[in-house]
């Protein structure tokens, strides 16, 4: 084994763990998610420490992003078809404060429902002028923010007459490997939420409102674009220094 | 808990591709870099099907342990500049159709538990599905690093042997390992409460 040990000596680190959400996210089965049976761990996770890997994580920013990628409605010729939005928020961690700089990538349908994937074969539309691809960076109050078009809500085949309510994916890091969170924006309003398995699948009701972005008329600009405002909010440190470890217990 | 509360997980779906595969993706280092390793391995679902639709992440210390971060309290203590700066150490990989993953790299160092022990060498590695509703987590270590493994506190948690064994690679041909992740059933691999 070739490694330099730490200058500090046998290995003594002092490393903040991070928080661990309890009954926030779903659970890995949710039966009335039907693609959940067959990919759903069955054995019961074990608990992992946060120690060096963990309370570090990719840090990627301007490299992987050009100005242009936060706006949907100017990657080609024209002008893609669809009611146009400015989405905005704050990426944040538990304690409050902001992640700065910090990758966020979205992806989502366009107006008629369809992402441009070969796999979707939803019978409506493609738009030539949409891609449903977005990236940017937070900035240094960790704020990013999105143009784009309404998404369309899409069939699906979870159940009969399955259909999902309208959403953005997005795709987020923070600054370490426990903060890592993949998710979805749907809109207010939607009648589709109520009905939708994944969305369900959160068990804590307001957790689950904490996916539905706020309209504000004050982000709204004038004769242009409507605005939503959302946040997303990862996991703060935890408030001791050490947590116990998953073997000694 | 004072701050704001926190933002659920959602599937990450079947249509990611559009978005999160990078051309660079599966390189933290390019190929043929002096020294480089490739893993590759099939997620496979609860009835031995190969998952085409799965989105692999890995993240890892580089050779000389250090992580690419600032949060890395031996940060301070190093000095500046040493060999593996530029590393990464972040990859993904979107899986094929037959489900397969490939992720060139290197391999890392054992590093500190902070408390005197040691940890083997490892990457930690998300998966996201369709599926999926949340992330699932879990490590690679390697086949030919017996002693090392022996005394990782993480494998040592582990009281069955076979359920060990799901997070040890294969050994491939020169420089090649093989780890596949079953997520559900058979050789079930162990994933983690993160
Ligand atoms: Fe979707």
């Amino acid at each position: 084994m070739s490694t330099d040990e730490p200058a500090t000596g046998e290995g003594a680190v002092t490393l903040r763990p991070y928080q661990r959400p309890r009954g926030v996210h779903p659970p890995a089965d949710f039966a009335p998610y039907k693609s959940s049976a067959l990919r759903a761990p069955s054995q019961p996770l074990v608990l992992l420490p946060h120690r060096l890997t963990e309370i570090t994580g990719p840090l990627l920013g301007e490299e992987r992003v050009k100005p242009a990628d936060a706006d949907l409605t100017t990657q080609h010729a024209g002008e893609p078809q669809g009611e146009r939005i400015i989405v905005t928020g704050r990426l944040l961690d538990g304690d409050g404060r902001p992640v700065r700089r910090s990758l966020v990538e979205i992806w989502q349908t366009n107006a008629a429902g369809r992402y441009l994937h070969p796999v979707d074969q939803h019978p409506a539309p493609l738009d030539p002028n949409f891609t449903g691809v977005g990236r940017c960076i937070t900035d240094d109050e960790g704020r990013y923010r999105f143009v784009t078009i309404k998404p369309g809500s899409y069939p699906w085949r979870n159940h009969p007459n399955a259909w999902r309510p309208a959403h953005i994916h997005f795709s987020v890091f923070g600054r370490s490997f426990t903060q890592r969170l993949i998710t979805q924006m749907y809109f207010p309003g939607d009648p589709l939420q109520p009905l939708d398995p994944v969305f369900n699948s959160v068990p804590d009701t307001r957790a689950r409102q904490r996916l539905v972005a706020r309209f504000d008329i004050g982000l709204t600009e004038p004769q242009w674009a409507l605005g939503y405002s959302w946040d997303i909010v990862l996991r703060g440190r935890d408030a001791t220094p050490f947590e116990p470890d998953g073997d000694d217990r | 808990m004072t701050g704001p509360p926190l933002t659920p997980s959602q599937t990450v779906g079947p249509f990611f591709a559009i978005c999160l595969p990078w051309p660079d993706g599966p390189q933290v280092v390019p190929e043929g870099s002096p020294g480089a390793i490739v893993i590759t391995g099939r997620v496979l679902d609860g009835a031995g099907e190969p998952v085409p639709d799965a989105l692999i992440e890995t993240w890892q210390a580089g050779p000389d342990g250090t992580f690419a971060h600032p949060d890395d309290p031996r940060t301070v203590t190093r000095a500046a500049g040493h060999a593996d700066a530029a590393f990464r150490g972040f990859g993904r990989c979107p899986t094929g159709a037959d489900g397969e993953y490939r992720i060139v790299t290197l391999r890392p160092a054992p590093l500190p538990c902070g408390d005197g022990r040691t940890q083997a060498p490892h990457l930690d590695v998300s998966v996201f599905a369709r599926g999926l509703l949340d992330r699932v987590v879990t490590r690679i270590y390697f086949p030919d690093e017996e002693e090392a493994n022996a005394a990782d506190p993480i494998l040592l948690s582990l009281s069955e042997r076979s359920r060990r064994a799901t997070l040890i690679a294969a050994p491939g041909t020169a420089g090649e390992f093989r780890f596949d992740i079953r997520l559900q059933g058979e050789g079930e691999t162990v994933f983690f409460d993160v």
